[in-house]
């Protein structure tokens, strides 16, 4: 295997992994966050707290979950709560260093979708909800995103905000009073995008090796900017595919799928 | 004290037509088996309470008995929609369904209010969130100390509560381990809570802080050994995750739907035969 062979899901898993940082207390959504969070885990991140809201606190899988409470979360956590405790200590509590999102869909400002496409009466698609997002995205310390981008999934009006980012930006996140500072980086199979100070626009501060800003133009759903200077991300290091690989086929084995695909 | 009752009796006697219904157990201990049995017995007109609406309730849905589900997460966890969900919200079939939709953390916080006693659960939610424009019971309360503002929502009281767990001894105590859910607090939340269980034994043998219900806070216990399957009972059996695979192209399609629950469910005596009839496919 050759670091310079790998997909762009890959990239995206690695590149979202890292902006964990070791000994944070993380709360985990299911599909892509988990994944990247326990590549983190599994990598640079030994002394990560993951935490899901079925309960367990700590949790150490070795292989991914596809439901948000499966029996290996719980039995490898250092301790496992109810779920109104996790919701009440420890996310509202203010215990959370970083919330870690998937979503539908989000726009500019960080929102995010996970209700409905269409009139909410008059349903185009019905997605799941909410789940735990809204109160995640309120009161974790920060919030990281992480989705594969096109112009269905990156709009330029959502029609149902389920979790807020920055709202309708600039000072808006402020004015509503939440105590977490909101998304600081949203990730995504072909680059990076951060808000941008004053604005709390996102834009593009990297593209993932390889990708073109008119790539990110055409699978972005507004007029999608690029900071001063845009870097290029690392590539995945040989250990990082590695680590991620093998997850990926403990939990192939274990559950007959790979967990995280969504 | 909680009677010791078959399953079947225990809905015939406790789960009316028009009642609200809170079948609970976080991906863990959701208790299948009961929500089958609902399906035998006809039950109509229910409002329906759960975080997950999960497999249970899509058939439940999809059976033509719930007129209100109030629910914070409808998927098919690792898998993707709950048709029979989405076909009722989006289609209107098989007959119109009312939701009333929360985040987790207000639907916990409910239950805990409502086990409380308490009229409403308050709790930092929603700021910023299109949610309480489409759900007129989220509203908002100010703290008489801070003047912070805060989510305020209706506590959760089901007329029934039923969940699953691992034991029960003969007195009808209750043992739960593993991920617990809110199901200790939407037992103590409702009027009456059925509890079905892996096995019935002389002595709990439970830990100091063990998940204890004792008898005298519950109606009806029932031992229905493997009665959460495709989820799973910590201990006991895993979760059948390709079942929730099969699933999706079961409830993708209302004929086979249809006939799916005539075979398998009105096509059975009770979840012991609805076992056997499902092994015998599998081989």
């Amino acid at each position: 295997m050759s670091a310079h062979d790998y997909s762009t899901n890959e990239m995206m898993t690695v590149a979202a992994a890292r902006r964990l940082g070791n000994g944070s207390v993380c709360f985990v959504g299911i599909g892509l966050p988990s994944k990247a969070a326990n590549l983190a885990r599994l990598t640079h991140a030994p002394e990560v707290v993951l935490i899901y809201e079925s309960g367990p606190i700590g949790a150490k899988p070795s292989v991914l979950p596809l439901s948000i409470g499966d029996g290996e979360l719980a039995e490898t956590a250092d301790t496992v709560v109810p779920t109104g405790e996790i919701f009440r200590y420890w996310l509202q509590g203010g215990r959370i260093d970083v919330g870690f999102l998937g979503a539908a869909q989000v726009d500019k400002y960080g929102n995010i979708n996970t209700t409905v496409i269409g009139d909410y009466h008059q349903p185009k698609v019905r997605l799941p909800g909410a789940g735990g997002a809204p109160e995640i995205a309120g009161s974790a310390k920060e919030v990281l995103i992480i989705l594969k981008q096109s112009h269905r999934t990156f709009v330029d009006k959502l029609a149902f905000i389920t979790s807020v980012g920055f709202g309708e930006g600039g000072e808006h996140r402020k004015q509503l009073g939440l105590p977490g500072k909101g998304p600081v980086a949203i990730i995504t199979d072909l680059c990076i995008m951060e808000p941008e100070a004053g604005t709390h626009e996102f834009v593009v501060t990297a593209l993932h090796p390889g990708v073109t800003r008119e790539q990110v133009i055409e699978n972005t759903g507004w007029a999608i900017r690029f900071a001063d200077e845009v870097a290029t991300t690392e590539a995945p290091r040989v250990e990082e595919l590695v680590a991620l690989r093998a997850l990926e086929a403990r939990t192939a084995a274990a559950h007959g799928q790979a967990g995280g695909d969504e | 004290m909680a009677e010791l009752l078959t399953l079947r009796e225990a809905v015939e006697r406790f789960i009316q037509n028009g009642d609200t219904v809170a079948l609970e157990g976080f991906t863990h201990l959701i208790p299948t088996a009961a929500a089958h049995e609902i399906v035998r017995q006809n039950k109509q007109e229910l409002t329906l309470v759960r975080m997950t609406p999960d497999l249970v309730y899509d058939l439940l849905i999809g059976a033509g008995c719930v007129k209100k589900l109030i629910f914070s997460w409808g998927g098919n966890p690792g898998v993707g929609s709950l048709h029979r969900l989405r076909d009722a919200v989006e289609k209107q079939w098989p007959q119109p369904l009312e939701i009333e939709e929360h985040s987790h953390a207000d639907l916990a916080n409910a239950y805990v209010a409502g086990a409380s006693g308490l009229p409403f659960a308050v709790l930092r939610a929603y700021a910023g969130s299109d949610l309480p424009k489409v759900n007129p019971v989220i509203k908002s309360v100010t703290c008489p100390f801070t003047g912070e503002v805060l989510a305020a929502v209706p506590s959760v009281r089901p007329d029934v509560t039923v969940i699953h767990a691992q034991k029960a001894d003969r007195k009808g105590n209750v043992l739960i381990q593993g991920i617990l859910g809110v199901q200790k607090e939407a037992a103590l939340a409702a009027k009456r809570c059925i509890v079905t269980v892996e096995e019935i034994v002389d002595d709990l043998n439970a830990p100091m802080n063990a998940c204890v219900l004792p008898t005298w806070a519950l109606t009806a216990v029932c031992l229905v050994p493997g009665g959460a399957h495709p989820s799973y009972a910590h201990g006991y059996y895993e979760r059948d995750n390709r079942f929730y695979q099969a699933w999706d192209p079961i409830a993708r399609d209302r004929a086979a739907f249809t006939s799916w629950i005539d075979t398998y469910i009105r096509g059975t005596a009770d979840f012991a035969e609805f076992k056997q009839k499902l092994a015998g496919e599998a081989n």
